[in-house]
């Protein structure tokens, strides 16, 4: 994957605004800006599945909550708020999730993954939202958020400063990986999984790493949203957060990292701005939802593309 | 559990789960024959329910509000078909996915609009609010009634598949829609017809649920879920596979409620699980 220059030129300033921004102190900006950089994070999660591997995968938000749900667990009950002590914890929660739904649903191909992946997240949301000590469909607060010497995540610059930096090193995570042997095997299984199979390659475990991967940077980016709001609800789980994460991939332009990172961005702001506008919010996401499909199939890095050429 | 107790579940889990065939079939016909999968299968059920609510205040009568409200979601159907689902015949999954997800929104804010957000109890016809005993208990006729309804749909469904000549030529369609459409039968036409079927099959099904489960927001989206996990089970594109995996998970959910309660809805799940473990490709599905 070649990230065109002018691209690699945006996203390098857009980096350098958002940081910016850390020390404008505005309460608003920095609670509004750190969620759309949690959004780019979990959208280039999927992205590794949806765009690069071919799997379109309905459990994304099944280890966002998860890492959540873990992280008000472990400060509730056990008052646990080192970071280096909760983030580990809540990430192999979240990985360890991933690779039983993953396990199970891999076994299952095509349409079938998509409804499998679908039932088991909704499966987890009946559950946070039935089960009892896990605050119903009110959700929990996080008691005391994660702390470590100066950095405290209740205080938003800090807790703004740690969402900056892990999505800077999300992507160059991802991109690295993009370019690493590993993701030509995945981008090869997506292209042709029987070429890649007849190859050698036990293809099997490669999509079942990308979706434990995956999920455990789903987990991350859940993670961070439970420390910058301190709190956690069931609908996290619910299958519209799964749906529109996965808009918000097409949106931006599948298998790009960069694109997703753009559709996150824009449909944060649509989000804010379209509940300002108009009661009738969610039928302005659903019309979006298919004019993309109908029109911008290659999202806004498809745009941007051929806006060069 | 006594043995009347033991045969009122089994009942009320055979008539669950004829429902969920209604559902289910339609879905997985399209699926099996169309190559389209429908996110938005599951509002057809909760308008269906909610069309019934609304013409049987007005009318007084759930059979009029049934035979008012059909219709309309046949043409629902064709409508929702010729603009929005014959172009995703040659797209991939994810399209179709994202491009029914945002029908199901939009459906929602259409639902929220005309009808509100309360939930809406629909009242038993009058000539059915009395119950049949069974030893110490008792099944309300109206749960007779719509399992009975639901096995008549389903015969006369095989009928038209396996009988008709519309069936045959849905059934070629489903191997080869282009040699079929080399012999001068208008394929396209075959697809919308089975498509507005599938919706009307679905809301028919919330009509007959809506004095059963009551009329809610959402109600939609439970039944895609599940119908998702029959045809899991069932195996995908299988109308017998369908109806197999639908009694499966009706009856165990209803059991489930009784003999494990707080944990019914993970049996249904735990079900498919099992499948996917032993027959990735459900009950009755084609080996890849």
């Amino acid at each position: 994957m070649t990230v065109p220059l002018r691209v690699r030129a945006l996203l390098i300033a857009g980096a350098a605004a958002l940081l910016l921004v850390a020390f404008s102190h505005d309460r608003f900006w920095l609670q509004f800006l750190g969620k759309a950089m949690i959004t780019c994070i979990f959208a280039m999660s999927l992205d590794l599945l949806v765009g690069v591997t071919g799997l379109v995968s309905l459990a994304h938000a099944s280890f966002f909550g998860i890492a959540a749900y873990l992280l008000a667990g472990l400060s509730n009950r056990f008052g646990f708020v080192n970071p280096l002590l909760t983030l580990p914890l809540c990430l192999a929660g979240a990985a360890l999730l991933a690779l039983a739904i993953g396990w199970l649903s891999l076994r299952a191909s095509g349409v079938y993954f998509i409804m499998v992946t679908l039932a088991f997240t909704q499966m987890l949301h009946y559950f946070f939202n039935d089960a009892p000590g896990f605050g119903g469909s009110d959700g929990l607060y996080v008691n005391q958020r994660p702390q470590i010497g100066p950095l405290d995540f209740s205080n938003r610059t800090a807790s703004y400063l740690a969402i900056w930096t892990a999505l800077v090193l999300v992507y160059l995570f991802l991109s690295r990986i993009l370019r690493a042997p590993f993701g030509h095997v995945l981008a090869g299984i997506r292209g042709n999984e029987q070429r890649m199979l007849s190859l050698g390659y036990p293809i099997g475990r490669y999509k079942l790493v990308a979706f434990v991967l995956a999920g455990s940077l789903a987990g991350l980016a859940g993670y961070l949203d439970a420390t910058l709001y301190g709190f956690v609800n069931p609908a996290q789980f619910s299958w519209r957060q799964s749906g529109v994460l996965l808009m918000t991939v097409l949106l931006g332009g599948k298998g790009t990292l960069y694109g997703p990172v753009l559709g996150a961005l824009l449909l944060t702001f649509v989000e804010h701005y379209g509940e300002q506008f108009t009661s009738h919010y969610n039928a302005l996401i659903g019309a979006l939802i298919i004019a993309v499909v109908l029109f911008l199939p290659g999202g806004l890095a498809g745009l941007l593309r051929s806006a060069r050429d | 559990m006594t043995l009347s107790l033991f045969a009122l579940q089994l009942l009320n889990g055979v008539e669950y789960g004829l429902l969920l065939f209604l559902v289910a079939s339609g879905l997985t016909l399209v699926f099996g024959i169309l190559g389209v999968l429908n996110f938005a299968h599951g509002s057809f059920y909760m308008l269906g329910a909610y069309l019934a609510y609304w013409f049987a205040e007005r009318t007084g009568s759930l059979l009029l509000a049934m035979l008012i409200g059909l219709p309309l979601m046949v043409l629902l159907g064709l409508f929702v078909e010729r603009f929005a689902i014959a172009r995703l015949y040659a797209r991939d999954h994810l399209s179709q996915v994202l491009l029914t997800y945002g029908l199901v929104l939009l459906f929602n804010e259409l639902q929220r609009s005309l009808f509100g957000n309360e939930v809406h109890g629909v009242a038993t016809p009058p000539l059915l609010a009395f119950r049949i005993p069974l030893g110490d208990q008792a099944w309300p006729a109206y749960r007779v009634l719509t399992a009975f309804a639901c096995l008549a749909v389903a015969a006369a469904m095989r009928q038209v598949i396996l009988r008709t000549r519309f069936g045959m030529r849905v059934r070629a369609g489903a191997s080869n829609a282009e040699m079929v459409e080399a012999l001068g039968i208008d394929v396209r036409r075959i697809f919308s017809s089975l498509f507005a079927a599938g919706a009307a099959l679905a809301a028919l099904a919330g009509m007959l649920a809506a004095p059963l489960t009551t009329v809610y927001p959402g109600m939609g989206e439970d039944i895609l879920i599940v119908s998702f996990v029959v045809v899991v089970i069932g195996g995908i594109g299988s109308i017998k596979g369908a109806f197999i995996g639908a009694l499966l998970v009706g009856l165990s959910d209803t059991f489930g409620k009784v003999l494990l309660p707080g944990f019914s809805s993970a049996i249904v799940y735990a079900l498919m699980a099992a499948v996917l473990v032993f027959r990735p490709r459900g009950l009755l599905g084609q080996p890849a």
